[in-house]
């Protein structure tokens, strides 16, 4: 029993869990707002690689072939070894403008890169399962490329993969801890903080508290979203 | 609608001369003479994979030439440096499974090519857009979406949509097919009307009736060939071709002739 009541006091603790509110709160709103912008970027940048990943014809295939390694790149490298490239590396090459940015912003443009890829991904999927006659049909109306992918195909496409778009959002918003490794001061390294000071640990389940409240309306809206379709194909079907 | 640039009296609305082509190794249309004059019907009939449908996609160059060349009003459109788009909007083409474009409401879909092909203001597209709806009795569906509709209203929009660019050429593209019975005569009475305005069409169908009441003339294709060609009471009736006549039996076989 005895066991038992040093664990709850330890990470349970409520007078220490609302003694680190306020502190961990202050660092959720860089987490809060390093979301915000990078999603923002994401959902463009990710779109205009998808795009030109889907480009035709021979003259476009260096484009083409940037797309893609930009995408392998950072879907394979440790978003981590992206942060410390970013914070670390970027500052130390003393490029004048470039190597002078606060840390959230060096966070941001570490989330933006590796979420860009993997939400590159997600578009291209969307591209690819809008079927072939619906291209057909645009051109043959006398549409262009860009019109046909602009008033056609992309609308198509990005209706399909909210969903699997706001789950990656749900990874990139609990990523913004990770960042923290370059010095940001957010929720995760003022919590723990907090916890150094105070020898105890309920700080850190102030940030969990913080992070779930964010990611479960999401999670469910998502949810919502595919039972919304499903229901509409079964109509379909009949 | 009488012929402008340079298809005079004399000279075919569409031409089609040698034309070839192949899907890697399997040749899909071989040597293909077609001439179809203004104002003309024109039924391409033959089995499933007979090129009936490859033929009409060439026309609007949705597949590549690679052999032969194709004149539609004067224009030689098997060729480098032609506008496709510009060609395509004089060419509306209506496929098996309608193609409409889900994402939009009905309306959208008739004003979509207008508006950003064409450059209609907005008003304009929506009035010629509503007028044609009204024509083909589906006004009051402007406003929903093409799910919301049977399949044979949802084809007619698609006629509509294609209308809508003012072609001087229809393609229409065994667009009964995927339809349920009862439904094939709505469309069929549209592509009849159509007909009497004296728009010039080319259709592939498996509708033998229908083929031999509106066509001027009927070719049979088989194997890529323009096997046969000839008015349609000579086609239906007398066929030359020992395939031709086999063909047209199996499908009064199938209970096809309407």
């Amino acid at each position: 029993m005895h066991a038992l009541h040093q664990v709850l006091h330890a990470f349970f603790n409520l007078h220490s869990f609302t003694l680190a509110m306020p502190d961990v709160w202050a660092g959720f709103q860089v987490n809060l707002k390093m979301m915000a912008v990078a999603e923002v970027l994401v959902l463009v940048f990710a779109l205009t690689i998808a795009v030109i990943r889907g480009l035709p014809g021979r003259g476009a295939k260096p484009l083409r072939a940037l797309a893609i390694v930009y995408t392998d790149f950072f879907r394979g490298t440790p978003i981590i070894i992206v942060a410390f490239f970013i914070g670390f590396g970027v500052p130390g090459l003393q490029l004048g403008y470039i190597s002078n940015r606060s840390f959230t912003t060096y966070g941001i443009v570490t989330l933006t890169l590796v979420y860009t890829a993997y939400v590159t991904e997600v578009y291209r999927a969307g591209i690819e399962s809008v079927h072939p006659s619906q291209r057909a049909a645009a051109r043959s109306l006398g549409l262009s490329y860009w019109q046909t992918m602009q008033y056609v195909v992309i609308p198509q496409a990005v209706r399909r993969v909210i969903p699997p778009l706001l789950n990656d959002f749900v990874g990139l918003q609990k990523d913004t801890a990770i960042v923290s490794v370059i010095g940001v001061a957010e929720a995760a390294s003022l919590s723990q903080q907090f916890s150094t000071q105070n020898g105890d640990f309920p700080s850190y389940l102030v940030a969990a508290v913080f992070f779930i409240l964010i990611t479960i309306p999401l999670a469910r809206f998502t949810d919502y979203l595919v039972a919304q379709r499903e229901g509409r194909e079964r109509a379909q079907a009949f | 609608m009488t012929g402008a640039n340079g298809s005079s009296a004399g000279e075919p609305f569409v031409q089609v001369r040698g034309v070839s082509k192949w899907f890697g190794e399997l040749q899909v249309l071989d040597n293909i003479d077609l001439d179809v004059r203004e104002h003309n019907v024109v039924c391409l009939i033959g089995a499933s994979g007979s090129g009936k449908s490859t033929l009409l996609r060439c026309l609007n160059l949705l597949e590549r030439v690679e052999q032969g060349e194709i004149r539609i009003d004067g224009q030689r459109v098997t060729h480098e440096k032609v506008d496709v788009n510009e060609l395509r909007r004089k060419i509306g083409i209506v496929f098996q499974a309608y193609n409409l474009f889900p994402h939009m409401t009905v309306l959208q879909n008739v004003m979509l090519a207008p508006r950003k092909a064409r450059g209609l203001s907005r008003d304009e597209a929506e009035g010629r857009a509503r007028g044609l709806l009204q024509r083909i009795g589906l006004e009051e569906k402007a406003d929903e979406y093409p799910d919301r509709l049977s399949g044979g209203q949802q084809q007619r929009v698609a006629i509509v949509r294609a209308l809508a660019m003012d072609p001087k050429l229809m393609l229409l593209d065994e667009i009964t097919s995927a339809l349920d019975p009862q439904l094939v005569s709505d469309v069929l009475n549209l592509v009849r009307e159509l007909a009497d305005t004296g728009m010039t069409m080319i259709l592939a169908t498996h509708e033998m009736g229908f083929a031999r009441e509106v066509a001027d003339k009927v070719c049979f294709l088989d194997g890529g060939c323009i096997l046969e060609e000839g008015d349609p009471a000579q086609i239906f009736t007398e066929p030359r071709e020992p395939r031709t006549r086999e063909f047209l039996s199996r499908v009064l076989a199938g209970g096809r002739m309407g």
